[in-house]
């Protein structure tokens, strides 16, 4: 997995830079970028399957965590816009000038600094995670209802966000972009960065988790997803662990968020919309639950096919999406990656005859 | 001293004020002379070319009484109202060869026939038209239909002309109406405010007390800016009091009203995915679109019926009913029966069968909104008093979801059906051996389920646009609902959708719409921590699934 990663970060950027543009080997900007931006959906599926696949949380706001990082990153892009937006004005974003806001919000302070805002990208849905990990988890709230609030969570953010007088934009979110740490975004080479940072970003996420599931954490994580009356019972802290893999979870997708926006070029609130969270499930669902390269696979493909459909055949994305949920729950609970596994038992179980030896969890 | 634009301006007036007076002469020369002379004469000076001189002749005839000058004002107020030039008689006026045919607007006979330059239209001014829809109102007054005298009451209510102040007082004399005597009084009262005698104006503060018409709040706020006499004042201060504490009852009873309204909306929606994810554990997140099917039901049978718009809704309840209910029984033939006992499972899966059904009705139909038309007798308000009306619509749509709410409770507590689809949500092992065909009970109740989604769709089409993502809308709240109720429990989902729904409408005047529904959001989830299982919570061993 991580073999195939950096074999793509090394010759995406090759074949952007070295090859010819007239080369068919050649790769467009447009296309790094793209690349780029699959890598922080796959960082974000990759968070998703660590709480959902190993600890069993379906987790319906997911979206919220990407979101508030996409929107501590927008926040130092607009500050980095300085006096070069519409109005003028030397500190006030263009919406504020807009919307007649006298000064600048208190927590709109220090995101003129890089660090600062990569620092808030993490903890603030980082500490968003604990707080409501914290309660739930004390309280016990498990299975579906977990996931309901989860999706209420990111609902009510949306709705915030949507709000003029929250301070984020509104409507039509953070955008108009610039540069970052003085590159020009629009720019090949930044944007080649952009990639390389996601790269990174998703193949340090990724060994985190790798780490996290191979050590004792990760086994009593399991043990929680199977069993989880009986580990409380064996004396374990049921709701510490949860909220630990929660929190860090949470903080992964901020990164991931955080990686977009200047990919992309905007944050609005319609990142938070309980579709998007329902549909990063789904990416995980695809590629396969608890593997994490299942993740990271799910998330590639069905964004491409999503870029594919919508520009081929905008009438049937929705219709392929829809079939994609209802075939893969139904006839690949485990995804792409269980598929291989799928198939050895099939033609095992082929020659003597007997019982399917694997039936779905 | 040099003519100042302020002293120009006011000749103005002074020119109407002379058209007062010329008025007030007349009124006083009036017992004088014969009336019928004085009609007549009246008559001719509605083609003066003064306003003055005409407005002067409104009032004369107004003053008569006659039944007859009520169709007279009409026609000079709506423009049909023409004179004679030879003898300035005024007349209406019929299209007939060659010219026009003749009638005596006020005796109403037939004059004859002549060409068309032979007449003259008489014109009013705004200031006439105010005095002619006044002198209407007077004398429709003393219509003997009850219904016209309490239109014209109404419409005199807050009307300061002192001949309107005499008509009416004239009327209270011989007035049997209850209805119309109350506007009547009501008028009267708000005409003595202005009186000269202190002891006049606080008998009519008195009457005025906790009126709940916007004049009498009006006209009560400015006696309290020109009143001298401390007992009025006191007494009107007192009255205003009263009034406002009246109006503010009037409001909390709207509020409540609304609430209650969002919440009867709120209940409709769960209410199918309380059976679904209630008895039977499936998270249908296609439930939205189900209600969404309904409306749209609703919208083809409209169509298909377009001369019967006021009875579409009786087919179109037992149509949604039907559509949606097989629609669910196909689901559940088809995707759920194989993901029993994994709810995250159903959940994605019915996520990706809402996706379909979306595009589905984007591509058949269309990706706008659909109209759906409201019959008349759900348009309208029913009027309590003055300050409180409650719509039609939503009035209906709150007994509806009542009268809902009742059915499936019946149906699930006296029905064979309804046993059995307990017997299998407790236990579905021991129901199988007692001889309940489990499938079968899983396809009916998730069909009942959605079939009440595709009713509520029906209501929903009354009250919101009706369009293909109008499910998405109320998926989460009726989650919530359920959730918050009490999974399993059908009166949770009721009280849980009208508090739900009484507490955002009581929170938007302070914290606007969006805000107030992240504050129930935020509750919700903090309420699910303190109470994981709802507000009433299912007890025993069908509470550890």
């Amino acid at each position: 997995m991580l073999a195939v990663l950096l074999v793509v970060a090394v010759v995406v950027p090759i074949l952007n830079l070295v090859v010819p543009e007239s080369s068919p080997w050649h790769v467009s900007t447009y296309t790094v970028t793209l690349l780029g931006k699959y890598l922080t959906y796959a960082l974000l599926a990759v968070a998703v399957d660590l709480v959902w696949g190993y600890l069993g949380i379906l987790s319906l706001g997911h979206a919220a965590f990407f979101g508030l990082g996409g929107y501590a990153m927008g926040m130092y892009l607009m500050r980095q816009i300085g006096d070069r937006g519409v109005y003028g004005h030397p500190v006030l974003p263009d919406f504020m000038v807009f919307l007649n806001w006298p000064e600048l919000p208190w927590f709109w302070h220090g995101f003129d600094l890089f660090w600062f805002a990569a620092l808030m990208a993490i903890l603030v849905p980082g500490t968003l995670a604990f707080i409501f990990g914290y309660l739930a988890f004390r309280s016990r709230v498990t299975g579906v209802y977990l996931s309901i609030m989860t999706q209420a969570l990111t609902y009510a953010l949306m709705l915030a966000f949507f709000r003029n007088e929250m301070g984020f934009g509104g409507n039509n979110g953070l955008t108009d972009f610039k540069d970052i740490l003085g590159f020009d975004l629009k720019s090949d080479a930044t944007r080649i960065g952009l990639f390389l940072a996601s790269a990174g970003a998703l193949a340090l996420g990724y060994l985190a988790c790798r780490w996290i599931v191979t050590s004792r954490l990760g086994r009593v994580a399991v043990a929680i997803r199977d069993a989880e009356a009986r580990t409380r019972f064996i004396g374990y802290r049921v709701d510490r662990v949860k909220l630990a893999i929660f929190t860090f979870s949470a903080m992964l997708a901020g990164v991931a968020g955080a990686l977009y926006v200047p990919q992309v070029g905007i944050i609005n609130p319609g990142e938070f919309s309980p579709l998007n969270s329902i549909e990063l499930v789904i990416w995980v669902a695809i590629g396969g639950r608890a593997t994490l390269y299942g993740a990271v696979i799910g998330a590639i493909l069905v964004n491409y096919g999503k870029t594919y459909f919508t520009g081929a055949f905008p009438e049937a994305w929705l219709f392929a999406l829809g079939a994609l949920f209802v075939v893969v729950t139904l006839f690949l609970p485990k995804g792409i990656a269980g598929l291989v596994g799928m198939i050895r038992t099939w033609r095992r179980s082929r020659s003597p005859a007997g019982p399917r030896a694997e039936a779905a969890p | 001293m040099p003519l100042s634009p302020t002293s120009r301006s006011r000749r103005l007036p002074r020119l109407a004020d002379l058209g007062l007076v010329y008025g007030f002469l007349i009124l006083m020369w009036l017992p004088l002379g014969s009336l019928a002379d004085e009609i007549d004469s009246a008559l001719i000076d509605l083609s003066d070319r003064s306003f003055d001189v005409k407005q002067a002749a409104v009032e004369a005839i107004a003053i008569g009484g006659d039944p007859r000058a009520a169709g007279l004002f009409q026609a000079l107020l709506a423009g049909d109202l023409y004179a004679r030039k030879d003898d300035r008689r005024p007349v209406l006026v019929t299209p007939a060869p060659g010219g026009y045919r003749l009638t005596d607007a006020f005796h109403g006979s037939d004059l004859g026939e002549v060409e068309r330059g032979a007449v003259k239209k008489i014109t009013i001014n705004n200031r006439m038209r105010n005095q002619l829809r006044t002198a209407i109102a007077a004398l429709t007054l003393a219509s003997p239909d009850p219904a016209i005298r309490l239109e014209a009451a109404q419409q005199m209510l807050g009307d300061a002309d002192p001949m309107v102040i005499e008509a009416i007082r004239e009327q209270l004399g011989r007035e049997d109406d209850q209805r119309v005597r109350d506007y009547l009084d009501l008028s009267l009262a708000l005409a003595s405010l202005r009186d000269e005698d202190p002891a006049v104006r606080l008998a009519s503060v008195e009457t005025l007390a906790g009126s709940l018409y916007p004049e009498s709040r009006n006209a009560l706020s400015t006696l309290l800016n020109v009143e001298s006499d401390p007992q009025v004042r006191v007494a009107a201060e007192r009255a205003l009091a009263a009034t406002e504490q009246r109006l503010k009852l009037n409001a909390a009873a709207e509020t409540l009203f609304f609430g209650l309204s969002l919440g009867s909306v709120l209940v409709l929606a769960a209410i199918g995915l309380a059976i679904t994810f209630g008895v039977m554990g499936v998270i249908n997140m296609a439930h939205g679109e189900l209600i969404m099917i309904g409306a749209y039901t609703t919208y083809l049978v409209q169509q298909a019926m377009p001369g019967f718009l006021d009875y579409s809704l009786f087919v179109a309840i037992p149509a949604a009913f039907v559509v949606a209910g097989l629609l669910g029984i196909l689901i559940e033939r088809t995707v759920i029966r194989f993901l029993y006992g994994r709810p995250l499972e159903t959940l994605l899966a019915t996520f990706g069968i809402s996706l379909i059904l979306q595009q589905l009705v984007r591509t058949t139909i269309s990706a706008q909104n659909v109209a759906v038309q409201n019959p008349s007798w759900m348009s309208g308000a029913l009027q309590i008093n003055p300050a409180l009306a409650l719509t039609y619509n939503r009035l209906y749509i709150l007994f509806f979801s009542l009268i809902v709410f009742v059915a499936l409770l019946l149906i699930l507590k006296r029905t064979a059906l309804g046993l059995q689809v307990r017997a299998v949500a407790q236990n579905r092992a021991m129901a199988r051996s007692m001889g309940v065909r489990s499938a079968r009970v899983d396809a009916l109740t998730f069909g009942l389920g959605a079939g009440v989604a595709g009713v509520a769709g029906v209501a929903l089409s009354q009250l919101t646009n009706v369009g293909p993502n109008m499910g998405q809308a109320y998926i989460i709240d009726s989650f919530m609902v359920v959730v918050f109720g009490g999974v399993g429990n059908l009166w949770g989902t009721l009280v849980a959708g009208l508090t739900l729904g009484v507490a955002n409408k009581l929170m938007e005047p302070w914290a606007g719409a969006v805000l107030a529904k992240i504050l129930v959001l935020v509750f919700i989830i903090l309420f699910i921590q303190k109470r994981p299982r709802g507000l009433f919570p299912q007890r025993g061993r069908a509470a550890d699934g």
